[in-house]
């Protein structure tokens, strides 16, 4: 038993937070303000290895572990959570590539992931009608000659209008799971048609579009594993998703944490700060509790998948407890804040807008507890 | 960052949790209907090796780690939350602070014997008008040449009614003028070691309680008391802090007791779902059931991290009181939720004797309170995050 970084993980943490803190908290509001896609910053991101923390080093990633990553994207969710969101994606894609392409896919794609000249990478599963329940997916693809037609709608989809490269779920047999296949669709194939922005009561820096396919046209080698294989593959990829998701809440909550700290240690009322009134340290205590066993929950889910371990549930686990914790802990760091969060003067109430998505994107907590319960009802 | 349990740890687990199953669990309900002292539990823990489970072999100990207690904790504690205090108070309160700052001598007579259950000890911290508020506390031990002399009171003593011998804290010192009501300015506390049958030293009857009613606990009395300097435990003045670094493990403890508490409900709350049916199905198909279900199995594992990571920090000889508090406020306001979660999936039958659930309930609530309240608790935290 040890709850200690190894060297590798204090090094990607120590890493993500001096650029995080250095250059991406300065511009984190205006990110906000202005709905701006953070390409600078997911530039620099790809030059520090964080685009692909737990690629293979062949493939241009850092192979630093699953810990690493969680620690990555803890830190930079701490200065902006749609930095974050854009760079867990990225990895996502990568990751998914990296185990479940061909050579020739992995060495296509993973590398301009990890070395940011495709941008972003997007993952399109939802639908307009299929979100929790992925199985009744209506998006096909149809094989005529060497050719793959895609036809149908997604939604959601996080660096959608970005990504160099998105991996796409389609049918392509039968109703239900089994019927589902894994397709990359490159930026600007034809047919390949990007929605409108979506405006969002958060995360407003990350560009999230629906995509409409029309007759698109892919190549036989854009199957992304096996034919019928992609709900299987979607699953594991959310597997490893959610630890990620779990960490983005987890650095936004510390952030909005460490500024209630800062606040009330300042801010006077009846003669004294009011970090000496109990009612205070009491909702200051809860968070600290709170986010400790998130952050316990999340690294025990990362060590398992980094050790190569089934780890749905305890993904599950650690995705529903920690971004759930999160918003009570945002929500309250705006009342410690008093009238002042609740002003974009301080960026509590960015922080609470931000975490809001995170007990639904990559999964909702519905369908956590849904995992969770069918595992310990076994 | 590794969460994995060494061969060891699962051994005393395994050993730990055999023992538990087979031999207290069978027993539980009969020992809190009657609350009969469990006599013949405490003199098989002690032969176990789980009345000193990180006290070192050679003090008559298991000579395991602190995780290995916490796992063995949990174990006793989902059979029978009443021999899980006995076991706590006599391992954390009582051998660990003898172990820490005994004297050798000391570790001879009060410590060897108790580590390996032949003896049984506790812990007199809490007084009638001193409980969160420890450094209020009234009982005075006097000096009187080589002796001391000690007067006062101390309540909710665990083991108090059974115990051979009691680490009692006492106020040694006190500003001129000051009195036990009003001691006026710093006074300093120094710890004792009193055997029952010492001439003043007396127990009152049991506590009737709300749970954890095999586990005894009375008010013991100090009328003149006299002891030789070897019964002092650490310098003298130190007492305040030989207390609150026993607490620092003793939470680990009861957050154990209050993990295994909850695991217990939640195993009995999943079982009941999968077996009662209503509405055409069982209600584990019922997504009120099962979502509750999954929350408390989260719940469940999170404490048992919090808990896992302080005895980590505990068996490094590294600081952990913010992180004892930490695992010790969460899992016991856990074990509340969950009990009281399973005691709603069983429905009206959790709320009979029937079943276990309700006693699981009644037993979780104190881990609430001793031990620090969650408001101690939540005080040494938000002093350590505000500082």
């Amino acid at each position: 038993m040890d709850f200690e970084l190894n060297d590798t993980q204090r090094l990607v943490q120590q890493t993500a937070r001096d650029f995080a803190q250095k250059t991406i908290l300065p511009v984190a509001a205006a990110i906000d303000k202005e709905e701006r896609f953070p390409a600078d910053v997911m530039r620099g991101l790809a030059e520090l290895g964080l685009l692909a923390v737990n690629v293979p080093e062949r493939l241009g990633g850092a192979e630093a572990g699953t810990v690493s990553y969680a620690l990555a994207m803890m830190e930079v969710a701490r200065t902006c959570a749609s930095c974050a969101v854009t760079m867990a994606v990225t990895n996502m894609v990568g990751e998914v590539i990296a185990r479940f392409g061909t050579p020739a896919q992995a060495e296509k794609y993973c590398r301009g992931l990890a070395d940011g000249s495709l941008v972003a990478g997007a993952f399109a599963l939802s639908e307009p009608e299929a979100g929790s329940d992925p199985g009744s997916m209506r998006t096909s693809a149809r094989k005529v000659g060497d050719q793959w037609i895609l036809d149908g709608q997604k939604q959601w989809i996080t660096s959608g209008a970005h990504a160099g490269v998105m991996v796409v779920w389609a049918r392509t047999g039968g109703p239900g799971t089994g019927g589902i296949s894994c397709f990359l669709v490159e930026k600007g194939t034809k047919g390949l048609i990007i929605g409108k922005h979506e405006d969002k009561m958060g995360l407003r820096g990350s560009n999230t579009v629906g995509l409409a396919f029309d007759g698109c046209a892919v190549p036989e080698s854009a199957l992304l594993g096996e034919l019928g294989g992609g709900f299987k593959i979607a699953m594991m990829a959310l597997d490893g998703g959610r630890i990620g998701i779990s960490s983005q809440a987890i650095g936004i909550a510390s952030a909005a944490l460490d500024e209630a700290v800062a606040y009330a240690k300042d801010r006077k009322q009846f003669g004294k700060p009011i970090a000496e009134f109990q009612a205070m340290q009491w909702q200051i205590a809860d968070c600290r509790t709170e986010l400790d066993a998130a952050r316990l929950l999340c690294f025990r889910a990362a060590a398992l998948k980094e050790a190569g371990k089934p780890h749905a549930k305890e993904a599950s686990m650690s995705k529903v407890y920690s971004t759930e914790a999160a918003v009570r802990i945002c929500n309250r760091s705006v009342q410690i804040h008093g009238g002042y969060g609740y002003t974009r003067e301080f960026a509590a109430e960015r922080h609470l807008r931000d975490v809001r998505v995170t007990t639904i994107y990559e999964g909702t907590s519905e369908i956590q507890r849904t995992v969770i319960a069918r595992s310990v009802l076994r | 960052m590794d969460l994995e349990l060494t061969e060891e740890q699962q051994m005393m687990r395994d050993t730990a949790r055999d023992f538990a199953q087979k031999e207290v669990a069978p027993k539980a309900a009969e020992l809190d209907k009657t609350g009969r002292w469990p006599s013949e539990i405490v003199a098989r823990m002690g032969e176990m090796g789980l009345m000193g489970v990180a006290i070192p072999a050679e003090h008559g100990g298991a000579g395991m780690d602190a995780i290995s207690y916490a796992l063995a904790m949990e174990e006793m504690c989902a059979a029978c939350a009443s021999s899980g205090v006995i076991m706590s108070v006599n391992n954390s309160l009582y051998c660990d602070p003898i172990n820490k700052y005994g004297t050798p001598a000391q570790k001879e007579r009060w410590l060897a014997p108790y580590a390996s259950g032949k003896k049984l000890g506790c812990f007199g911290l809490t007084e009638p008008m001193s409980g969160s508020d420890a450094q209020t506390m009234a009982t005075f031990a006097e000096r009187k040449g080589d002796k001391w002399v000690i007067n006062g009171s101390k309540n909710w003593i665990t083991n108090g009614p059974h115990a051979d011998t009691i680490l009692v804290f006492c106020i040694t010192e006190r500003p001129a003028g000051g009195t036990a009501e009003n001691p006026g300015g710093k006074v300093k506390h120094t710890a004792f070691l009193v055997d029952r049958g010492t001439k003043g030293y007396t127990q009152a009857k049991h506590d009737e309680k709300l749970g954890i009613h095999a586990a005894h606990s009375c008010t013991v009395f100090f009328e003149n008391v006299e002891v030789s300097d070897e019964h002092r435990l650490g310098p003298v003045g130190d007492g305040f802090k030989v207390a609150m670094s026993t607490l620092d493990g003793g939470r680990i403890g009861i957050a154990s007791q209050a993990l295994g508490i909850a695991r217990a409900a939640f195993e009995k709350a999943t079982a009941y779902a999968k077996e009662r049916k209503s509405f055409g199905t069982v209600i584990a198909n019922h997504q009120a059931i099962a979502f509750m279900l999954a929350d408390m199995a989260t719940e469940i594992d999170a404490a048992r991290l919090l808990i896992w990571r302080a005895a980590a920090m505990k068996d490094k000889g590294v600081r952990h009181t913010t992180e004892s508090a930490i695992a010790k406020l969460f899992a016991s306001e856990m074990a509340t939720r969950v009990a009281h979660k399973a005691i709603q999936i069983h429905g009206g039958y959790g709320y009979s004797q029937e079943f276990a659930v309700e006693r699981h309930y009644r037993d979780a609530r104190i881990t609430e309170i001793y031990e620090g309240t969650s408001e101690i608790q939540r005080i040494v935290i938000a002093a350590n995050t505000l500082k």
